[in-house]
């Protein structure tokens, strides 16, 4: 474990709530108690729900949202402590949306050169080269380089997130849903480049995402959020083969593969939703799960330790309890 | 008699550089309790063709067929106050977009009744039970409570559940659903999917679905038809298109996902090959040769449809010169 590239240290990021005028402020927990290592050249995947804590993490590991508590070291050198310029030449994101991550007014050149701008890196010339490679790399003709991003396709544009993200040839790249604004066919072009990329520049990835499918396809590892909590963490073959959490479960049998002779699967989940705002005891999951049981309502579920990885859940299989008495 | 009938519908959208050709000569009919399901891709004129059903088409854009019928009523010679009679009653609609498609400055509730208000004699009591029987329907707790509140007050899921709740309000026989659960989480989205597959079966409404989604299709669609450039390149019962898609399109669609336990982790994927083409203009043959591997000289002329398998139509050259092949 000598090289991680990028770790937390028990992370937590609170926010203070208005709840209007008068009235107290509510502490809102989105992300409580997070730790885990990236291995250098991994792709570490982290999935969950919308509302899960997933970007308050991205951003965080950016540099764009200080900790409440506990550490983010990239290189093993503290976020917290790196100029924020520092942060950036090694850790670079690429976003969701690629309509609104470009500014519309700038031309693409201008827009893949301003990494190397802010960084002060170059002459006027070396950057414009510097930008045709980068084009050349992520597949996109070098008479787009004048072009406005209204003119670019979704893919098109992606790509260009992408060139901006890599001209800095970072060591770690943020990748926040990079996909799922894009059509299919788009979506696939632009998987099998981010996985040609990585084999060329040596990229770690920490890929952000709720489409499972892409995630089995892409990672080495893989994260499970819930609530601002990490329920799972394991490597790609031991999570999609035998998951251990019961929200892993569910988030599983809720793959739609193309197949017509399977209906829509039932998750026996429940509807309920733990409110953010109020302090949770037990188990986050607890409302939604199956299984749940007098304990879950009561007490913190413990890590249940596997080969490859933990879950945090008092009903883990292999874990001894209590209650299988 | 079927549901719904669309014979030849054709959208033309005039603009400033020629018209542009949005949806070409679609046409499907649709029965009671059945799902069609119509996948394409952004730009392919899925939902242009939901909306011209609804009449809810921009005036700019230009709605022609050789028959619309809903239940045997013609929806081309439809008044506004007749049309306005069936949307939302008869005819119900689920917009892809619940943070734009709310109302922000009514409540859940005010929004909610107003539709079964609108169209039937009931009390206001009656409304609100029913707006909670729904809401509790689609999986939201304390509905009471939130009947209360307004839609910035509401996660993206609980407002796409409203959405739906409000589509069932007057039981309409038919509901139009374009994406409607593409912004959902993955477990939601199974537990709408379901829902809305119970609801089907209760009330028998028939379910138009538009989606890119083909995973969501494949498990819930009795018919499909694959779009491309404004038209049906292939449709039938979603059996046989997915197990054996004819066309180009809808074979390069299904590689282009990865599938758990089909796919290879790590190594490429299928990608389709360029770009949609233009629509302005005169399109001639099939609009996907340019980016086809199976192009040829015959691909420019007009596509006869072909007919693979009973209740299966392909617009390919290519399909019928396989068929007789094999």
């Amino acid at each position: 474990m000598s090289d991680t590239v990028l770790e937390l240290r028990n992370v937590t990021r609170t926010f203070a709530i208005s709840q209007g005028m008068f009235r107290q402020r509510a502490t809102l927990t989105a992300v409580a108690g997070v730790s885990l290592k990236v291995a250098r050249g991994e792709v570490y995947a982290l999935v969950g729900e919308s509302g899960s804590g997933k970007s308050t993490l991205a951003k965080m590991l950016l540099g764009l949202l200080p900790a409440s508590s506990g550490e983010i070291l990239i290189d093993g050198t503290p976020i917290a402590a790196t100029d924020r310029i520092a942060v950036a030449r090694r850790i670079q994101p690429i976003f969701q949306d690629p309509y609104s991550s470009l500014n519309p007014r700038k031309s693409i050149s201008q827009l893949i050169a301003l990494p190397l701008v802010v960084h002060g890196i170059g002459t006027g010339a070396e950057r414009q080269k510097k930008v045709e490679e980068m084009l050349d790399v992520v597949g996109l003709p070098r008479r787009l380089l004048d072009a406005s991003p209204s003119q670019l396709s979704g893919g098109q544009r992606q790509r260009v997130a992408i060139a901006r993200a890599l001209i800095m040839r970072p060591e770690v790249v943020i990748c926040d849903e990079p996909t799922s604004a894009l059509d299919v066919s788009v979506q696939a072009q632009i998987l099998n480049l981010l996985l040609e990329l990585k084999k060329e520049f040596g990229l770690t990835y920490f890929f952000i995402s709720h489409n499972l499918a892409v995630v089995e396809h892409l990672a080495d590892r893989v994260g499970v959020m819930y609530l601002g909590r990490f329920v799972e963490e394991r490597t790609r073959a031991g999570l999609f083969s035998g998951p251990k959490h019961p929200y892993t479960q569910a988030l599983l049998e809720s793959v739609l593969t193309p197949d017509p002779d399977m209906g829509v699967p039932d998750t026996h989940l429940g509807t309920m939703f733990p409110n953010p705002l109020t302090q949770m005891q037990g188990c986050a999951f607890q409302p939604r799960c199956p299984i749940a049981t007098d304990i879950c309502r009561t007490t913190a579920p413990p890590m249940a330790h596997f080969a490859d990885g933990w879950a945090a859940c008092h009903h883990a299989p292999g874990l001894a309890t209590l209650s299988a008495a | 008699m079927a549901l719904l009938e669309v014979q030849d519908l054709v959208i033309d959208i005039p603009t400033d550089s020629g018209v542009l050709h949005a949806v070409s000569g679609l046409s499907f009919s649709l029965e009671r309790g059945e799902t069609l399901a119509i996948v394409g891709e952004s730009g392919s004129g899925k939902s242009l063709t939901s909306l011209a059903l609804m009449n809810l088409l921009p005036r700019r854009a230009q709605r022609r067929a050789t028959r619309i019928a809903f239940d045997g009523i013609d929806l081309q010679s439809i008044s506004a106050g007749g049309m306005r009679k069936l949307r939302g009653n008869r005819m119900a609609m689920i917009f892809q977009e619940p943070m734009t498609s709310l109302n922000p400055s009514y409540t859940i509730g005010n929004q909610l009744m107003e539709a079964l208000t609108c169209h039937r004699k009931v009390s206001q009591t009656e409304a609100r039970d029913r707006a909670i029987y729904l809401l509790e329907k689609v999986g939201i707790t304390a509905a009471d409570r939130r009947l209360s509140q307004y839609p910035h007050q509401l996660s993206g899921g609980l407002r796409q559940r409203v959405m739906i709740a409000m589509a069932l309000m007057c039981g309409p026989d038919l509901i139009i659903a374009d994406e409607p659960t593409t912004a959902l989480d993955v477990t939601i989205q199974a537990q709408i999917l379901h829902l809305l597959a119970d609801l089907q079966k209760e009330f028998g409404m028939a379910v138009i679905l538009v989606t890119h989604d083909l995973g969501v299709v494949a498990r819930v669609a009795d018919k499909v038809g694959v779009m491309y450039a404004g038209r049906l390149v292939e449709s039938g019962t979603a059996r046989s298109v997915f197990k054996h898609p004819r066309h180009p399109y809808t074979r390069g669609l299904l590689d282009c996902i990865p599938v758990p336990g089909r796919t290879v982790p790590g190594m490429p994927l299928g990608a389709i090959r360029g770009q949609v083409p233009n629509l302005i203009g005169k399109l001639e043959g099939c609009a996907f040769r340019n980016r086809c591997d199976f192009a040829m000289d015959a691909c420019a002329q007009t596509i006869p449809l072909a007919c693979p398998e009973p209740d299966h139509v392909v617009r390919c050259v290519r399909v019928p010169m396989l068929e007789a092949s094999a």
